[in-house]
């Protein structure tokens, strides 16, 4: 298996974190993220950014295993930073009643320094969710994820086809390999010497087998299902879901606090979501 | 109504509703509680839609036109649902992969009582007991990708037994498994049948292997109909399996080679119960009569490995220090077990991976530098599933491609794919779609596509698996037609029959090392290769040991010659 096969996939240890129930994981998931993506107070945001942190470190996840997910990420968000810069320069002074100008740009375009403190303010924002949804997502076994889902109302249904999901995708990765060297050895260029229309044209040739084999596959595999009577019963349990012990409690008070202490100092200390250094 | 049947056909037919003839055709048959019975038939004789039939399958997933009555513990199955009937039959599928839904071993045992809202509690006890059944209890925790073919097997296995099923259906349970798994499988299914008095059913095309432990009954289906019901030594006995396609047991074969009658007093079902004495004579003088053959191959070498190892982590190598040297126009088998290396080795000729230590040489050339593409004109791989490589809708495209991806100029390209297609014995076809072709007819498009790029050396993988009798033959015949132009042959198998009978040659892999290089016939005696390498005696070899020949390879070898010599003719 290379790095780029453990890119998405469930990373076997045994933390605390790894202890907790999926329901658990995804409840603070949603709390924490909901917490962070309320507040607009960047004392707040970096408090919590600083527990995210602490949290990954204590989940034992390689930086080596995240490194593309945070590349495509920082990509992401600094693309939305320069876009929204150019759609709404005036958003800062807006929100914060002030201006301070530090330079004229072109085009009638000004830098202030509330434009400067807000979009870094939403910078750290989007980075500090990520470290929670990096670790629900490795620390947290699919099928466990699923009955969560299941377990916060999602249809069984829905909620399995998430799991199957991750269960057949590196058999499909590897599929794509084999097919994919394959067809190179017929003489399919895939590398940047050929053109982009090429490069397009020659993925399909990959892809049609691939599609073809996933039909056959999918027979197969609920057939398989249908002769373990899935879809039988309008419910049913887990195998994998697990009783909550005390660190559930203590994990889901700890978010609910963090998430009741946001909007605390939104409403007592900032009265509004956004923290303003400029009065 | 008797009380023991289990299973009543009477006068059953079912006819999908795609196809214009029915599958199966009036069939009547009885299964009593606690029999095992083996169902066997070509491809396309109806014997998975017979399976099919028992789990409800059909007609509550597959429609079709469904006639007469089957019963199962007294009930009709039209009347039931799919759900009941996976409650009486539990069915094992072929494709050991596909079917594992879990991403453990425990939850896939699990499925089916997570499907009934069993607590969890309760769930991971019952898992536990299922599991220790088939001796899987401490890799529960394991993902379908720790575990090997046979491991998955096991897991079905348990996955069905969890709901105390009366009756197990095996569809294909050799279809994926090496030799030696496969052994163990048809053990494992006899000691279950032993301990748990199910009614066991076991549906495949490769007698031999699924006679290994006993069977009550064999039920030999072609087109449709039941064509024979007999105990295995009836059935060996009877000129009915070759005449149905369906390939008697090797000893079998050589018994009748050597004159001898085979009947069933001799209890030729099984090697095991087989009594040679009246054979004894007949087979000695048979084969000493048979000319010892010498080969010697006079022709320069194609294909060198020296010295190769391979690593795709830098730790753990997977192939080390292979040494081989394989002349024109050859035929090779590669074996092993799963793990072995075999795929790695024709993944470093095709280089799509590069040897970090030793070399490999073409004629004599080191093509450590030469691209996968230019690889390619020299060797081609032809991929075990023909879908994993069909790309392009009609059989002339399909087989044009690698030449058109060259830029070849169209006037060549038509030549040389009509060459191809030829060749292939597919010129009929060649405005064909491929999606009206068999799957023989696609194994053939796509060794006419690489064929089309002229190499030197074509490697297949598997190229048999799956296959009948028949489509077998035809296939390998068609190898041994391409061989003769001077094409070298390498297979990578877990077949046997194959090795022994079309590839003088057999390198065997074990671990990522070579442990033998020699005939097929010595590896398939050596009981230190059979052993490392997950690979079955074969049962010629049991026959020489039980008729009291010694030099049991020799005899082997006798055997193979004898009979390349009968095609020749």
């Amino acid at each position: 298996m290379n790095a780029k096969m453990k890119l998405f996939s469930y990373n076997t240890a045994d933390t605390p974190v790894h202890r907790l129930s999926g329901l658990t994981k995804l409840i603070c998931f949603l709390l924490l993220t909901f917490a962070v993506m309320f507040s607009y107070d960047i004392r707040v945001i970096f408090a919590v950014m600083i527990f995210s942190v602490a949290i990954l470190r204590l989940s034992q996840i390689r930086f080596s295993q995240i490194r593309a997910m945070i590349v495509y990420v920082l990509v992401f968000v600094v693309a939305n930073a320069i876009i929204s810069f150019f759609f709404s320069p005036e958003e800062g002074v807006k929100i914060y009643g002030s201006r301070h100008n530090i330079v004229n740009l072109y085009g009638g375009y000004k830098l202030t320094w509330e434009q400067i403190f807000y979009q870094i303010t939403k910078f750290f924002k989007y980075f500090s969710v990520i470290p929670f949804g990096i670790i629900f997502l490795l620390t947290t076994n699919p099928s466990e994820f699923a009955s969560s889902l299941n377990r916060i109302g999602v249809n069984y249904k829905a909620a399995f086809a998430v799991a199957l999901t991750l269960r057949y995708f590196p058999d499909m990765q590897r599929e794509y390999h084999d097919i994919s060297q394959a067809q190179q050895a017929r003489g399919l260029e895939l590398s940047h010497k050929a053109k982009f229309a090429d490069r397009f044209k020659n993925s399909l040739l990959i892809l049609i087998p691939l599609i073809f084999l996933s039909l056959e596959r999918v027979e197969t595999i609920s057939n398989a299902m249908d002769l373990r009577g899935f879809s039988k019963n309008d419910t049913r349990t887990w195998y994998t879901s697990r009783k909550f012990a005390r660190a559930d409690y203590v994990a889901l008070a700890v978010s609910a606090l963090i998430t009741i202490g946001t909007v605390y100092v939104s409403v007592f200390v900032n009265h509004g979501r956004f923290y303003n250094p400029f009065v | 109504m008797d009380e023991r049947v289990v299973i009543e056909f009477q006068d059953f037919s079912f006819q999908y509703f795609s196809q214009a003839e029915p599958t199966l055709n009036r069939i009547n048959l009885k299964i009593y509680r606690g029999e095992k019975i083996l169902i066997v038939g070509p491809s396309g004789s109806g014997k998975s839609t017979l399976g099919h039939c028992l789990n409800g399958l059909i007609p509550f997933a597959y429609k079709g036109d469904m006639r007469g009555s089957l019963k199962i513990n007294g009930v009709e199955t039209r009347e039931q649902n799919i759900f009941k009937l996976s409650k009486m039959v539990g069915t094992v599928l072929q494709d050991t992969d596909a079917q594992f839904v879990g991403l453990t071993a425990g939850e896939d045992i699990a499925f089916a009582l997570e499907n009934d809202n069993v607590p969890t509690a309760e769930m991971r006890e019952r898992v536990k007991k299922a599991a220790a059944m088939v001796d899987m209890q401490n890799l529960l925790g394991s993902s379908p990708f720790e575990l090997s073919g046979g491991q998955k097997q096991r897991v079905s296995l348990a996955g069905v037994m969890i709901d105390d099923v009366d009756i197990l259906l095996f569809d294909e349970p050799l279809a994926n498994l090496d030799p030696a798994t496969g052994k163990a499988a048809i053990e494992i299914i006899d000691e279950l049948h032993k301990k748990s008095q199910k009614t066991i059913i076991i549906i495949e095309h490769r007698l031999e292997d699924a006679l290994h432990r006993g069977i009550d009954r064999v039920i030999l289906i072609n087109d449709g109909r039941i064509i024979a019901d007999k105990n295995p030594h009836d059935l060996v006995s009877s000129p009915l399996l070759t005449e149905n396609g369906i390939r008697e047991p090797l000893y079998v074969t050589a018994l009748k080679y050597a004159g001898v009658k085979v009947a069933s007093d001799m209890r030729p079902g099984h090697i095991a119960t087989l009594q040679v004495d009246r054979a004894r004579e007949a087979l000695a003088a048979w084969y000493n009569a048979i000319p010892l053959e010498r080969r010697e191959y006079a022709k320069p070498s194609v294909l060198k490995m020296e010295n190769v190892s391979f690593s795709y982590d830098g730790l753990r190598p997977v192939l080390n220090d292979i040494n081989f040297d394989i002349r024109e126009g050859e035929m090779v088998s590669i074996v092993g077990r799963n793990g072995a290396g075999k795929s790695t080795l024709s993944k470093l000729l095709c280089g799509f991976e590069k040897e970090d230590r030793g070399a490999i040489f073409y004629k004599g050339e080191n093509i450590r530098e030469k691209s996968i593409k230019e690889r390619a004109e020299i060797i081609g791989l032809v991929m075990q599933n023909p879908n994993q490589m069909i790309s392009k809708p009609m059989i002339r495209d399909e087989v044009a491609l690698g030449l058109r991806l060259r830029n070849i100029p169209e006037e060549q390209i038509t030549g040389r794919v009509e060459k191809a297609l030829n060749i292939c014995g597919l010129s009929p076809f060649k405005d064909w779609p491929i999606s009206a072709l068999s799957f023989g007819q696609k194994k053939r498009v796509t060794i006419a596509s690489i064929l089309a790029l002229e190499p030197k050396i074509l490697i297949l993988d598997e190229p048999t698996a799956g296959q009948d009798f028949r489509h077998y033959t035809e296939i390998m015949e068609f190898l041994v037609e391409i061989n003769k132009l001077d094409v070298t042959i390498i297979l990578i198998t877990h077949d046997m029959h194959l090795m022994l009978e079309y590839t003088p040659r057999a390198i065997v892999l074990s671990g990522g090392r070579m442990i033998a290089d020699t005939t097929a016939s010595m590896a398939l005696t050596d009981s230190r290769v059979i052993e490392e390498a997950n690979l079955k005696e074969t049962s010629l070899f049991q026959l020489s040991r039980l008729s009291g020949i010694e030099g049991g390879a020799r005899f082997v070898q006798g055997f193979i010659d004898y009979e390349r010599r009968l095609k020749a003719r």
